[in-house]
């Protein structure tokens, strides 16, 4: 079973990102549950969503204390959440950052999402749209497949900016 | 058709699928998905139902009851603090033998004010002649909404069902969900004591002292009837759509030394702790109960019993334990962990196992040692 932690903000879309991800690896043929960590959550609070990917159903429902990825929407919560809490050794960790960071003992990738979603006029609300360029980058580390990537992002969004935008964090990053 | 959906949306599948005529509901969280999906449907015309937004919960299951003694299908859907304030009409549901389907998505009940997964809820409902069924998947949210209706209807049974998932950690999960094509799984609806205007008859009447008791036992008789409908309609289910339950979901359970007792997600992510300490090499089995109502026997003789209650009876126990301890006449371990949401792992629940001591009482994080 392959456990990833969403670290984001409040109204920053960690919820649908994880969806989206479980989508996608359903489309691969997997079994996947998204799981967002409901608390006292505004607008703009740091929040956790979980997602697990597994070749069987998947049959653990509480929340995920070892991830073997996180990834980072918002890196501004790494000032006042320790992101890489219990991840594996050997892990990986993928930051929406122009600039690489460096973590002890985990691989570490960036994109700038938010420049992307900038570029692609992706914003609602004064956001940028994180969760859609995310999946082009989770694609590229190959935690799932580019195909299914779009397809989940197809099924929940009618904007091909979207699609445009998962491509090009695709291209953009380096894994 | 495979798709990813939460518990609630899940649920709300199932109803467009089942087509109720009349839904009358109002929201209250983890709930309201649900009935927001569900008038969702009915505004985009997917679903042909007439939608009641009543201003309580009380109304909501007034409403209902008014709706299905004209010989119509109908759903609700509610939680924790709404279930109770609907628990007068819940009793009038089941006694005047209407077979009205709820969704609850189990909740604690406040003070201290919590949102997150109980069972105390639902349990409190327990003596009302309601069936209740707890499901542990998002599929098995769907699965067993529509198997409620068809069980609800049965003219063997012509009682309320509901069916119970956990707040959040079911509700608000996503996950795969396959539906089905439905045909003629649920035949339609035929209330003998339907209100007919040509033939004009009292409801609700006094039933005196030399009567009563045969409403309570006719109520009793269905309910010990029903275990045979469930069993007939979950066979049916499966041959049609290939996914078989039961009263109780048992895992690795016939050679085992020790079985965990769980229900709702816990009882599922107990099947995780299960293989675990198998891996230790520690028979141990797991059972979910599905159905508490009718309670199911259980087969656990010869075995050691550990079980989880997502509730309490103040002054008595865990409720679970109490019941299998009544039913199987010895003492079970007792564990009492999950309430208002608290964090439960199957590594803990393997805990529990390790550290069993039969014939006590254990509350999860109060006590020193386990």
């Amino acid at each position: 079973m392959y456990e990833i932690r969403i670290h984001s903000r409040g109204g920053q879309g960690g919820v649908t990102a994880a969806r989206l991800l479980a989508l996608a690896a359903i489309h691969d043929g997997k079994y996947a549950t998204a799981c967002p960590f409901y608390g006292a959550e505004r607008r703009g609070a740091p929040i956790v969503s979980f997602v697990r990917i597994d070749d069987k159903p998947i049959k653990v429902y509480s929340q995920i204390k070892k991830p073997d990825m996180v990834v980072v929407l918002d890196a501004s919560v790494m000032d006042v959440v320790d992101v890489m809490q219990g991840i594996k050794k050997g892990g990986r960790v993928f930051v929406n950052s122009a600039s690489k960071k460096e973590f002890d003992g985990v691989s570490s990738y960036h994109v700038d999402l938010t420049g992307i979603a900038l570029k692609e006029k992706l914003v609602v609300a004064g956001s940028p749209i994180l969760n859609t360029p995310v999946l082009g980058a989770l694609a590229k580390m190959g935690i799932i497949s580019a195909d299914s990537a779009k397809k989940a992002i197809r099924e929940m969004f009618s904007d091909e900016r979207n699609v445009k935008a998962a491509e090009a964090a695709y291209q953009e990053m380096i894994a | 058709m495979r798709k990813i959906a939460t518990g609630n949306k899940a649920v709300a599948e199932a109803v467009k699928q089942a087509k109720p005529e009349v839904i009358a509901a109002y929201p209250i969280t983890p709930q309201t998905e649900i009935v927001e999906q569900i008038a969702e449907f009915v505004t985009s015309k997917e679903l042909g139902s007439r939608y009641i937004p009543v201003e309580s919960e009380h109304s909501a299951m007034a409403a209902c009851i008014g709706a299905s003694i004209t010989g119509i299908r109908t759903f609700t859907a509610t939680s924790s603090h709404g279930l109770l304030y609907m628990h007068e009409m819940t009793n009038w549901a089941a006694g005047a033998r209407l077979p009205i389907v709820m969704a609850n998505v189990n909740r604690s009940i406040g003070p201290g004010w919590n949102i997150w997964a109980e069972h105390t809820d639902a349990l409190q409902e327990r003596d009302t002649g309601w069936l209740q069924v707890y499901v542990s998947t998002v599929q098995e949210a769907y699965d067993a909404t529509l198997m409620a209706f068809r069980i609800a209807e049965h003219n063997d049974v012509l009682l309320p069902v509901m069916v119970n998932l956990d707040g959040f950690s079911l509700s608000h999960i996503m996950q795969p969900l396959d539906t089905v094509e439905l045909g003629d799984f649920i035949p339609s609806i035929h209330l003998p004591h339907a209100i007919d205007t040509e033939k004009p008859t009292g409801y609700g009447g006094l039933t005196g002292p030399d009567q009563h008791y045969l409403f309570r036992w006719e109520i009793e008789r269905s309910i010990r009837d029903s275990v045979k409908v469930i069993n007939e309609t979950e066979a049916d289910f499966a041959h049609r759509f290939g996914r078989k339950y039961g009263l109780t979901e048992n895992y690795r359970c016939d050679d085992a030394d020790i079985v965990i007792v769980a229900m709702g997600t816990l009882g599922k992510e107990a099947e995780v702790a299960v293989d675990n300490l198998r891996n230790e090499g520690v028979k141990a089995g797991s059972m979910r109960i599905r159905w508490l109502r009718p309670f199911p026997k259980l087969e656990l003789k010869g075995k050691e019993v550990v079980v989880i209650d997502r509730d309490y009876s103040f002054g008595f126990g865990g409720i679970l334990a109490k019941s299998i301890e009544s039913q199987i006449k010895r003492d079970v371990f007792s564990v009492i962990a999950g309430l208002g949401g608290q964090e439960v792992t199957y590594e803990d629940i393997a805990d529990f196992v390790r550290n069993h001591r039969t014939g006590e009482e254990f509350w999860f994080g109060v006590n020193a040692n386990v």
